[in-house]
Protein backbone atom coordinates (compact mmCIF):
# COMPACT_ATOMS: atom_id res chain seq x y z
CA UNK A 1 0.00 0.00 0.00
CA UNK A 2 1.09 3.54 -0.74
CA UNK A 3 -0.73 6.38 0.97
CA UNK A 4 0.17 8.79 -1.85
CA UNK A 5 -1.42 6.49 -4.40
CA UNK A 6 -4.48 5.92 -2.23
CA UNK A 7 -4.95 9.66 -1.67
CA UNK A 8 -4.75 10.44 -5.37
CA UNK A 9 -7.03 7.59 -6.40
CA UNK A 10 -9.66 8.65 -3.85
CA UNK A 11 -9.61 12.13 -5.35
CA UNK A 12 -9.51 10.85 -8.94
CA UNK A 13 -12.54 8.63 -8.29
CA UNK A 14 -14.52 11.63 -7.08
CA UNK A 15 -13.35 13.65 -10.10
CA UNK A 16 -14.60 11.01 -12.53
CA UNK A 17 -17.90 10.78 -10.69
CA UNK A 18 -18.34 14.54 -11.21
CA UNK A 19 -18.13 14.07 -14.98
CA UNK A 20 -21.54 12.42 -15.17
CA UNK A 21 -23.52 15.36 -13.74
CA UNK A 22 -21.29 17.50 -15.99
CA UNK A 23 -22.42 15.42 -18.94
CA UNK A 24 -26.02 15.84 -17.76
CA UNK A 25 -25.64 19.62 -18.08
CA UNK A 26 -23.67 19.35 -21.33
CA UNK A 27 -26.50 17.36 -22.88
CA UNK A 28 -29.28 19.18 -21.02
CA UNK A 29 -28.41 22.52 -22.59
CA UNK A 30 -28.38 21.04 -26.09
CA UNK A 31 -32.00 19.88 -26.14
CA UNK A 32 -35.18 21.89 -26.32
CA UNK A 33 -36.59 23.34 -23.11
CA UNK A 34 -39.35 20.72 -22.91
CA UNK A 35 -36.82 17.86 -22.69
CA UNK A 36 -34.20 19.32 -20.38
CA UNK A 37 -35.06 17.20 -17.34
CA UNK A 38 -35.56 13.95 -19.23
CA UNK A 39 -32.14 14.46 -20.80
CA UNK A 40 -30.44 15.32 -17.52
CA UNK A 41 -32.15 12.31 -15.93
CA UNK A 42 -30.65 9.93 -18.50
CA UNK A 43 -27.17 10.77 -17.24
CA UNK A 44 -27.95 11.37 -13.60
CA UNK A 45 -29.86 8.18 -12.88
CA UNK A 46 -27.02 6.19 -14.42
CA UNK A 47 -25.12 7.08 -11.22
CA UNK A 48 -27.72 5.00 -9.42
CA UNK A 49 -28.44 2.13 -11.80
CA UNK A 50 -24.85 1.25 -12.62
CA UNK A 51 -23.74 1.47 -8.99
CA UNK A 52 -26.24 -1.27 -8.18
CA UNK A 53 -25.22 -3.46 -11.14
CA UNK A 54 -21.58 -2.98 -10.27
CA UNK A 55 -21.93 -4.32 -6.74
CA UNK A 56 -24.17 -7.22 -7.75
CA UNK A 57 -22.31 -8.56 -10.81
CA UNK A 58 -20.82 -5.78 -12.93
CA UNK A 59 -17.39 -5.61 -11.38
CA UNK A 60 -17.15 -9.38 -11.57
CA UNK A 61 -18.05 -9.56 -15.28
CA UNK A 62 -15.51 -6.84 -16.06
CA UNK A 63 -12.67 -7.70 -13.70
CA UNK A 64 -13.32 -11.24 -12.44
CA UNK A 65 -11.03 -14.13 -13.34
CA UNK A 66 -10.74 -14.26 -17.11
CA UNK A 67 -13.05 -16.65 -18.98
CA UNK A 68 -11.70 -17.34 -22.46
CA UNK A 69 -10.42 -13.79 -22.90
CA UNK A 70 -14.01 -12.64 -23.39
CA UNK A 71 -15.53 -11.84 -20.01
CA UNK A 72 -14.73 -11.88 -16.32
CA UNK A 73 -15.81 -14.80 -14.15
CA UNK A 74 -18.31 -14.75 -11.32
CA UNK A 75 -15.76 -14.85 -8.52
CA UNK A 76 -16.44 -11.25 -7.45
CA UNK A 77 -20.25 -11.49 -7.37
CA UNK A 78 -21.55 -9.16 -4.70
CA UNK A 79 -17.97 -7.84 -4.50
CA UNK A 80 -17.08 -11.00 -2.56
CA UNK A 81 -13.38 -10.89 -1.74
CA UNK A 82 -12.99 -7.32 -2.97
CA UNK A 83 -11.91 -5.46 0.10
CA UNK A 84 -9.21 -3.53 1.85
CA UNK A 85 -6.28 -5.57 0.59
CA UNK A 86 -4.60 -4.81 -2.69
CA UNK A 87 -6.20 -6.59 -5.67
CA UNK A 88 -4.74 -8.08 -8.84
CA UNK A 89 -4.82 -4.73 -10.68
CA UNK A 90 -2.71 -2.64 -8.31
CA UNK A 91 -0.37 -3.43 -5.46
CA UNK A 92 -0.53 -0.02 -3.88
CA UNK A 93 -4.25 0.73 -3.42
CA UNK A 94 -7.05 -1.28 -1.82
CA UNK A 95 -8.96 -3.48 -4.25
CA UNK A 96 -12.21 -1.77 -3.27
CA UNK A 97 -10.76 1.60 -4.35
CA UNK A 98 -9.89 0.19 -7.77
CA UNK A 99 -13.46 -1.11 -8.00
CA UNK A 100 -14.82 2.33 -7.05
CA UNK A 101 -12.64 4.11 -9.63
CA UNK A 102 -13.70 1.71 -12.38
CA UNK A 103 -17.35 2.07 -11.38
CA UNK A 104 -17.28 5.74 -12.38
CA UNK A 105 -16.21 4.74 -15.90
CA UNK A 106 -19.01 2.21 -16.13
CA UNK A 107 -21.47 4.94 -15.10
CA UNK A 108 -20.51 7.54 -17.68
CA UNK A 109 -20.27 5.20 -20.68
CA UNK A 110 -23.98 4.36 -21.06
CA UNK A 111 -24.76 7.97 -20.15
CA UNK A 112 -22.75 9.11 -23.19
CA UNK A 113 -24.97 7.06 -25.50
CA UNK A 114 -28.11 8.84 -24.32
CA UNK A 115 -27.25 11.86 -26.47
CA UNK A 116 -28.12 9.83 -29.56
CA UNK A 117 -31.70 9.07 -28.54
CA UNK A 118 -32.39 12.30 -26.68
CA UNK A 119 -35.87 13.84 -26.94
CA UNK A 120 -37.68 10.71 -28.10
CA UNK A 121 -36.97 7.57 -26.03
CA UNK A 122 -39.42 6.31 -23.42
CA UNK A 123 -37.92 6.34 -19.93
CA UNK A 124 -38.83 2.70 -19.35
CA UNK A 125 -37.08 1.72 -22.58
CA UNK A 126 -34.06 3.79 -21.57
CA UNK A 127 -33.79 1.94 -18.25
CA UNK A 128 -33.95 -1.49 -19.87
CA UNK A 129 -31.52 -0.41 -22.57
CA UNK A 130 -29.00 0.94 -20.09
CA UNK A 131 -29.07 -2.19 -17.93
CA UNK A 132 -28.87 -4.53 -20.92
CA UNK A 133 -26.21 -2.55 -22.77
CA UNK A 134 -23.94 -2.13 -19.77
CA UNK A 135 -24.26 -5.84 -19.00
CA UNK A 136 -23.86 -7.24 -22.51
CA UNK A 137 -21.54 -4.69 -24.11
CA UNK A 138 -19.70 -2.55 -21.58
CA UNK A 139 -18.67 -5.21 -19.07
CA UNK A 140 -17.24 -7.56 -21.73
CA UNK A 141 -15.42 -4.85 -23.70
CA UNK A 142 -14.03 -3.40 -20.47
CA UNK A 143 -12.78 -6.90 -19.66
CA UNK A 144 -11.20 -7.31 -23.10
CA UNK A 145 -8.97 -4.30 -22.59
CA UNK A 146 -8.44 -3.87 -18.86
CA UNK A 147 -9.66 -7.02 -17.13
CA UNK A 148 -7.18 -9.48 -18.58
CA UNK A 149 -9.11 -10.12 -21.81
CA UNK A 150 -7.81 -10.78 -25.29
CA UNK A 151 -7.28 -7.18 -26.45
CA UNK A 152 -5.17 -6.21 -23.48
CA UNK A 153 -3.19 -9.45 -23.80
CA UNK A 154 -2.53 -8.65 -27.44
CA UNK A 155 -0.98 -5.36 -26.41
CA UNK A 156 -3.70 -2.87 -27.41
CA UNK A 157 -3.04 0.46 -25.72
CA UNK A 158 -6.02 2.16 -24.13
CA UNK A 159 -4.86 4.24 -21.23
CA UNK A 160 -8.18 5.64 -20.04
CA UNK A 161 -10.83 4.21 -22.33
CA UNK A 162 -10.70 5.47 -25.91
CA UNK A 163 -11.90 2.11 -27.19
CA UNK A 164 -13.72 0.81 -24.11
CA UNK A 165 -15.64 4.03 -23.50
CA UNK A 166 -15.64 6.33 -26.50
CA UNK A 167 -15.61 4.07 -29.57
CA UNK A 168 -17.92 1.72 -27.72
CA UNK A 169 -20.49 4.36 -26.77
CA UNK A 170 -20.15 6.18 -30.10
CA UNK A 171 -20.93 3.06 -32.11
CA UNK A 172 -23.82 2.15 -29.82
CA UNK A 173 -25.06 5.70 -30.35
CA UNK A 174 -25.03 5.20 -34.12
CA UNK A 175 -27.11 2.06 -33.75
CA UNK A 176 -29.57 3.98 -31.53
CA UNK A 177 -29.85 6.91 -33.93
CA UNK A 178 -30.47 4.61 -36.90
CA UNK A 179 -32.87 2.36 -35.02
CA UNK A 180 -35.00 5.02 -33.33
CA UNK A 181 -35.24 7.25 -36.35
CA UNK A 182 -35.40 11.01 -36.45
CA UNK A 183 -37.10 13.26 -33.98
CA UNK A 184 -40.41 14.66 -35.18
CA UNK A 185 -39.72 17.73 -37.27
CA UNK A 186 -36.01 16.97 -37.70
CA UNK A 187 -34.76 18.63 -40.85
CA UNK A 188 -37.83 20.84 -41.24
CA UNK A 189 -38.29 22.57 -37.89
CA UNK A 190 -35.55 24.42 -36.06
CA UNK A 191 -34.46 22.09 -33.25
CA UNK A 192 -31.88 24.28 -31.55
CA UNK A 193 -30.16 24.08 -28.15
CA UNK A 194 -32.18 25.85 -25.45
CA UNK A 195 -29.31 26.77 -23.13
CA UNK A 196 -25.78 26.93 -24.53
CA UNK A 197 -24.37 28.40 -21.27
CA UNK A 198 -25.53 25.22 -19.48
CA UNK A 199 -23.73 23.17 -22.11
CA UNK A 200 -20.52 25.17 -21.73
CA UNK A 201 -20.68 24.75 -17.95
CA UNK A 202 -21.12 21.02 -18.48
CA UNK A 203 -18.12 20.95 -20.81
CA UNK A 204 -16.06 22.73 -18.15
CA UNK A 205 -17.06 20.15 -15.55
CA UNK A 206 -16.20 17.34 -17.97
CA UNK A 207 -12.81 18.91 -18.64
CA UNK A 208 -12.12 19.22 -14.90
CA UNK A 209 -13.24 15.66 -14.17
CA UNK A 210 -11.19 14.35 -17.08
CA UNK A 211 -8.01 15.01 -15.11
CA UNK A 212 -9.17 12.27 -12.75
CA UNK A 213 -10.26 10.12 -15.67
CA UNK A 214 -6.92 10.22 -17.49
CA UNK A 215 -4.37 10.89 -14.76
CA UNK A 216 -6.22 8.53 -12.42
CA UNK A 217 -5.88 5.78 -14.98
CA UNK A 218 -2.20 5.58 -13.99
CA UNK A 219 -3.66 4.02 -10.80
CA UNK A 220 -0.88 5.77 -8.89
CA UNK A 221 0.37 9.21 -7.92
CA UNK A 222 3.36 8.82 -10.21
CA UNK A 223 5.23 10.22 -13.23
CA UNK A 224 2.78 8.65 -15.66
CA UNK A 225 -0.13 10.40 -13.94
CA UNK A 226 1.67 13.74 -14.22
CA UNK A 227 2.19 13.36 -17.96
CA UNK A 228 -1.36 12.09 -18.45
CA UNK A 229 -2.72 15.17 -16.69
CA UNK A 230 -0.59 17.53 -18.76
CA UNK A 231 -1.40 16.02 -22.14
CA UNK A 232 -5.10 16.05 -21.19
CA UNK A 233 -4.97 19.81 -20.81
CA UNK A 234 -3.04 20.31 -24.07
CA UNK A 235 -5.36 18.14 -26.17
CA UNK A 236 -8.53 19.74 -24.75
CA UNK A 237 -7.28 23.26 -25.41
CA UNK A 238 -6.03 22.39 -28.89
CA UNK A 239 -9.33 20.65 -29.70
CA UNK A 240 -11.34 23.74 -28.74
CA UNK A 241 -9.18 26.03 -30.88
CA UNK A 242 -9.10 23.65 -33.84
CA UNK A 243 -12.90 23.24 -33.89
CA UNK A 244 -13.61 26.98 -33.91
CA UNK A 245 -10.99 27.58 -36.59
CA UNK A 246 -12.62 24.84 -38.65
CA UNK A 247 -16.08 26.34 -38.39
CA UNK A 248 -14.79 29.88 -38.80
CA UNK A 249 -13.21 28.96 -42.12
CA UNK A 250 -16.05 26.69 -43.25
CA UNK A 251 -19.16 28.48 -42.00
CA UNK A 252 -18.01 31.96 -41.20
CA UNK A 253 -18.37 32.17 -37.41
CA UNK A 254 -16.54 30.70 -34.41
CA UNK A 255 -19.22 29.53 -31.96
CA UNK A 256 -19.19 29.06 -28.21
CA UNK A 257 -20.83 25.67 -28.64
CA UNK A 258 -18.05 24.83 -31.09
CA UNK A 259 -15.39 25.69 -28.51
CA UNK A 260 -17.09 23.49 -25.91
CA UNK A 261 -17.56 20.66 -28.40
CA UNK A 262 -13.97 20.90 -29.60
CA UNK A 263 -12.65 20.72 -26.04
CA UNK A 264 -14.63 17.53 -25.45
CA UNK A 265 -13.41 16.14 -28.79
CA UNK A 266 -9.81 16.84 -27.76
CA UNK A 267 -10.41 15.13 -24.41
CA UNK A 268 -11.90 12.10 -26.14
CA UNK A 269 -8.95 11.97 -28.53
CA UNK A 270 -6.30 12.04 -25.82
CA UNK A 271 -8.07 9.51 -23.59
CA UNK A 272 -6.43 6.34 -24.96
CA UNK A 273 -3.12 8.11 -25.54
CA UNK A 274 -2.65 9.85 -22.18
CA UNK A 275 0.22 8.08 -20.46
CA UNK A 276 1.72 6.97 -23.77
CA UNK A 277 2.39 10.24 -25.63
CA UNK A 278 4.21 13.48 -24.88
CA UNK A 279 3.06 17.09 -25.15
CA UNK A 280 3.76 17.44 -28.90
CA UNK A 281 1.88 14.23 -29.62
CA UNK A 282 -0.99 15.56 -27.53
CA UNK A 283 -1.01 18.80 -29.50
CA UNK A 284 -1.41 16.93 -32.79
CA UNK A 285 -4.03 14.59 -31.30
CA UNK A 286 -6.03 17.54 -29.93
CA UNK A 287 -5.92 19.55 -33.15
CA UNK A 288 -6.80 16.45 -35.15
CA UNK A 289 -9.71 15.64 -32.85
CA UNK A 290 -11.14 19.17 -33.11
CA UNK A 291 -11.01 19.25 -36.90
CA UNK A 292 -12.04 15.65 -37.56
CA UNK A 293 -14.95 15.73 -35.12
CA UNK A 294 -16.18 19.07 -36.49
CA UNK A 295 -16.35 17.68 -40.00
CA UNK A 296 -17.88 14.44 -38.72
CA UNK A 297 -20.68 16.49 -37.19
CA UNK A 298 -21.11 18.53 -40.38
CA UNK A 299 -21.25 15.25 -42.34
CA UNK A 300 -24.04 14.03 -40.04
CA UNK A 301 -26.14 17.02 -41.00
CA UNK A 302 -25.71 15.98 -44.64
CA UNK A 303 -26.21 12.25 -44.09
CA UNK A 304 -29.45 12.91 -42.30
CA UNK A 305 -29.42 10.42 -39.43
CA UNK A 306 -30.54 12.06 -36.22
CA UNK A 307 -27.75 11.53 -33.70
CA UNK A 308 -29.35 14.25 -31.64
CA UNK A 309 -26.39 15.40 -29.55
CA UNK A 310 -23.54 14.15 -31.78
CA UNK A 311 -22.32 11.19 -29.79
CA UNK A 312 -21.16 9.46 -32.98
CA UNK A 313 -19.31 12.49 -34.31
CA UNK A 314 -17.55 13.37 -31.08
CA UNK A 315 -17.16 10.13 -29.10
CA UNK A 316 -17.22 7.56 -31.89
CA UNK A 317 -15.06 9.38 -34.42
CA UNK A 318 -12.97 11.13 -31.75
CA UNK A 319 -12.41 7.81 -29.97
CA UNK A 320 -11.41 6.13 -33.20
CA UNK A 321 -8.97 8.93 -33.99
CA UNK A 322 -7.51 8.68 -30.48
CA UNK A 323 -7.13 4.90 -30.62
CA UNK A 324 -5.34 5.07 -33.98
CA UNK A 325 -3.29 8.12 -33.01
CA UNK A 326 -2.08 6.26 -29.93
CA UNK A 327 -0.62 3.70 -32.34
CA UNK A 328 1.13 6.56 -34.15
CA UNK A 329 2.41 8.80 -31.37
CA UNK A 330 3.09 6.40 -28.47
CA UNK A 331 6.69 6.57 -27.33
CA UNK A 332 8.54 4.14 -25.10
CA UNK A 333 10.16 7.04 -23.29
CA UNK A 334 6.78 7.84 -21.70
CA UNK A 335 4.61 4.72 -21.60
CA UNK A 336 7.02 1.91 -22.40
CA UNK A 337 5.61 1.23 -25.88
CA UNK A 338 6.53 2.75 -29.24
CA UNK A 339 4.03 3.61 -31.95
CA UNK A 340 4.42 3.78 -35.73
CA UNK A 341 6.24 7.12 -35.71
CA UNK A 342 8.79 5.64 -33.29
CA UNK A 343 9.48 2.60 -35.42
CA UNK A 344 6.79 0.16 -34.32
CA UNK A 345 4.14 -0.14 -37.05
CA UNK A 346 2.74 -3.32 -35.48
CA UNK A 347 1.28 -1.23 -32.65
CA UNK A 348 -0.84 0.70 -35.14
CA UNK A 349 -2.20 -2.59 -36.45
CA UNK A 350 -3.13 -3.76 -32.97
CA UNK A 351 -4.88 -0.45 -32.28
CA UNK A 352 -6.85 -0.70 -35.51
CA UNK A 353 -7.83 -4.31 -34.85
CA UNK A 354 -9.07 -3.44 -31.37
CA UNK A 355 -11.15 -0.60 -32.78
CA UNK A 356 -12.66 -2.67 -35.59
CA UNK A 357 -13.65 -5.59 -33.36
CA UNK A 358 -15.17 -3.21 -30.82
CA UNK A 359 -17.14 -1.44 -33.55
CA UNK A 360 -18.57 -4.69 -34.90
CA UNK A 361 -19.36 -6.16 -31.48
CA UNK A 362 -20.87 -2.98 -30.05
CA UNK A 363 -22.99 -2.25 -33.11
CA UNK A 364 -24.30 -5.80 -33.39
CA UNK A 365 -25.20 -6.33 -29.74
CA UNK A 366 -26.65 -2.82 -29.40
CA UNK A 367 -28.89 -3.38 -32.42
CA UNK A 368 -30.07 -6.70 -30.98
CA UNK A 369 -30.90 -5.08 -27.63
CA UNK A 370 -32.82 -2.29 -29.35
CA UNK A 371 -34.77 -4.80 -31.45
CA UNK A 372 -35.84 -6.82 -28.41
CA UNK A 373 -36.91 -3.70 -26.48
CA UNK A 374 -38.79 -2.39 -29.51
CA UNK A 375 -40.72 -5.65 -29.85
CA UNK A 376 -41.58 -5.82 -26.15
CA UNK A 377 -42.07 -2.50 -24.35
CA UNK A 378 -41.38 -0.22 -27.33
CA UNK A 379 -38.58 2.30 -27.70
CA UNK A 380 -40.13 5.55 -28.79
CA UNK A 381 -42.44 7.92 -27.07
CA UNK A 382 -45.72 8.45 -28.94
CA UNK A 383 -45.90 11.50 -31.24
CA UNK A 384 -48.19 13.21 -28.69
CA UNK A 385 -45.65 12.62 -25.92
CA UNK A 386 -42.80 13.77 -28.11
CA UNK A 387 -44.61 16.98 -29.00
CA UNK A 388 -45.52 17.61 -25.39
CA UNK A 389 -41.94 17.00 -24.30
CA UNK A 390 -40.55 14.12 -22.29
CA UNK A 391 -40.27 16.19 -19.10
CA UNK A 392 -44.03 16.20 -18.81
CA UNK A 393 -44.86 12.90 -20.49
CA UNK A 394 -42.24 10.76 -18.72
CA UNK A 395 -41.66 12.60 -15.46
CA UNK A 396 -44.63 14.94 -14.85
CA UNK A 397 -42.45 17.94 -14.18
CA UNK A 398 -40.97 20.89 -16.03
CA UNK A 399 -37.48 22.37 -15.91
CA UNK A 400 -38.57 25.99 -15.94
CA UNK A 401 -41.71 27.53 -14.54
CA UNK A 402 -41.52 30.62 -16.71
CA UNK B 1 -61.13 56.34 -26.44
CA UNK B 2 -58.48 54.64 -28.50
CA UNK B 3 -55.85 52.00 -28.07
CA UNK B 4 -52.46 52.73 -29.59
CA UNK B 5 -50.54 49.55 -30.16
CA UNK B 6 -46.94 50.06 -31.27
CA UNK B 7 -44.50 47.34 -32.24
CA UNK B 8 -40.98 48.68 -32.03
CA UNK B 9 -37.36 47.64 -31.85
CA UNK B 10 -36.54 46.51 -28.30
CA UNK B 11 -33.56 48.83 -27.88
CA UNK B 12 -35.78 51.83 -28.69
CA UNK B 13 -38.11 51.18 -25.76
CA UNK B 14 -36.37 53.53 -23.34
CA UNK B 15 -36.34 56.40 -25.85
CA UNK B 16 -40.03 55.92 -26.60
CA UNK B 17 -40.99 55.67 -22.95
CA UNK B 18 -39.06 58.81 -22.06
CA UNK B 19 -40.58 60.78 -24.92
CA UNK B 20 -44.08 59.66 -23.93
CA UNK B 21 -43.46 60.53 -20.28
CA UNK B 22 -42.39 64.03 -21.31
CA UNK B 23 -45.66 64.59 -23.13
CA UNK B 24 -47.68 63.38 -20.14
CA UNK B 25 -48.58 59.80 -20.96
CA UNK B 26 -48.88 58.24 -17.52
CA UNK B 27 -49.09 54.53 -18.22
CA UNK B 28 -48.47 51.82 -20.71
CA UNK B 29 -48.28 48.06 -20.97
CA UNK B 30 -45.45 46.35 -22.81
CA UNK B 31 -44.73 42.80 -23.85
CA UNK B 32 -41.85 41.03 -25.50
CA UNK B 33 -43.13 39.64 -28.78
CA UNK B 34 -41.71 38.04 -31.89
CA UNK B 35 -42.78 38.47 -35.45
CA UNK B 36 -41.77 39.41 -38.93
CA UNK B 37 -42.77 41.72 -41.68
CA UNK B 38 -40.41 42.98 -44.33
CA UNK B 39 -37.40 42.60 -42.07
CA UNK B 40 -35.69 39.27 -42.58
CA UNK B 41 -34.75 37.06 -39.61
CA UNK B 42 -31.26 35.94 -38.82
CA UNK B 43 -29.14 32.82 -39.12
CA UNK B 44 -28.04 30.71 -36.15
CA UNK B 45 -25.40 27.97 -36.32
CA UNK B 46 -25.21 25.10 -33.84
CA UNK B 47 -22.53 22.50 -34.51
CA UNK B 48 -22.55 23.10 -38.21
CA UNK B 49 -26.34 23.04 -38.58
CA UNK B 50 -27.72 26.37 -39.80
CA UNK B 51 -31.14 27.56 -38.76
CA UNK B 52 -32.93 30.58 -40.18
CA UNK B 53 -34.86 32.24 -37.41
CA UNK B 54 -37.72 34.15 -39.04
CA UNK B 55 -39.29 35.62 -35.94
CA UNK B 56 -37.45 38.72 -34.82
CA UNK B 57 -37.75 39.89 -31.20
CA UNK B 58 -39.79 43.09 -30.81
CA UNK B 59 -41.46 45.01 -28.03
CA UNK B 60 -45.17 45.78 -28.18
CA UNK B 61 -46.51 48.82 -26.31
CA UNK B 62 -50.19 49.23 -25.58
CA UNK B 63 -51.48 52.62 -24.50
CA UNK B 64 -55.11 53.62 -23.96
CA UNK B 65 -55.79 57.28 -24.67
CA UNK B 66 -58.49 59.86 -24.95
CA UNK B 67 -59.19 60.57 -28.64
CA UNK B 68 -57.64 64.03 -28.39
CA UNK B 69 -54.22 62.65 -27.40
CA UNK B 70 -53.90 60.04 -30.12
CA UNK B 71 -52.29 62.05 -32.91
CA UNK B 72 -49.68 63.57 -30.60
CA UNK B 73 -48.76 60.21 -29.13
CA UNK B 74 -48.47 58.56 -32.53
CA UNK B 75 -46.20 61.36 -33.73
CA UNK B 76 -43.97 61.02 -30.68
CA UNK B 77 -43.68 57.25 -31.10
CA UNK B 78 -42.88 57.56 -34.78
CA UNK B 79 -40.19 60.09 -34.01
CA UNK B 80 -38.61 58.38 -31.03
CA UNK B 81 -38.74 54.80 -32.38
CA UNK B 82 -37.39 55.70 -35.80
CA UNK B 83 -33.97 54.53 -36.96
CA UNK B 84 -34.72 54.83 -40.68
CA UNK B 85 -33.93 51.17 -41.23
CA UNK B 86 -36.19 48.29 -42.11
CA UNK B 87 -37.80 46.68 -39.07
CA UNK B 88 -38.64 49.87 -37.16
CA UNK B 89 -42.13 48.50 -36.54
CA UNK B 90 -45.77 49.51 -36.91
CA UNK B 91 -48.44 51.38 -35.00
CA UNK B 92 -52.10 50.35 -34.87
CA UNK B 93 -54.87 52.58 -33.58
CA UNK B 94 -58.18 50.97 -32.63
CA UNK B 95 -61.31 52.16 -30.86
CA UNK B 96 -61.84 51.12 -27.24
CA UNK B 97 -65.43 50.68 -26.04
CA UNK B 98 -64.96 50.90 -22.34
CA UNK B 99 -62.27 51.28 -19.68
CA UNK B 100 -62.87 50.35 -16.05
CA UNK B 101 -60.50 50.98 -13.15
CA UNK B 102 -60.64 47.87 -11.00
CA UNK B 103 -59.93 49.58 -7.66
CA UNK B 104 -62.72 52.17 -7.82
CA UNK B 105 -65.03 50.97 -10.53
CA UNK B 106 -64.64 54.29 -12.41
CA UNK B 107 -65.53 54.08 -16.07
CA UNK B 108 -64.61 55.88 -19.29
CA UNK B 109 -61.92 58.50 -19.61
CA UNK B 110 -61.77 58.93 -15.82
CA UNK B 111 -60.41 55.40 -15.62
CA UNK B 112 -57.54 55.92 -18.06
Amino acid sequence: MNSGDIAWMLAATALVMFMTPGLALFYGGLVRKKNVLATIMHSFISLGIISILWVLYGYSLAFGTDVGGFVGGLNYLGLKGVGLEAGPYSDTIPHILFAAFQLMFAIITPALITGAFAERMKFKAYLIFTIAWTTLVYFPVCHWVWGGGWLGEMGALDFAGGTVIHINSGVAALACALFLGKRLGYGTNAIAPHNVPMTVLGAGILWFGWFGFNAGSALAADESAAMALFVTQIAAGAGAVAWIIGEWLYQGKPTTLGAASGAVAGLVGITPAAGFVGPMGALVIGIGAGIICYFAVVAKNRLGYDDALDVVGIHGIGGLWGALATGLFATAAIGGVDGLFYGNPAQFGVQALGAVVTIIFSFGVTAAILKVIDLTVGLRATPEEENMGLDLSEHSEVGYTW
Amino acid sequence: MKKVEAIIKPFKLDDVKQALNEMGVTGMTISEVKGYGRQKGHKEIYRGAEYVVDFVPKVKLEIILDDSQVDGVVDVIVKSANTGRIGDGKIFVTPVEQVIRVRTGERGTDAI
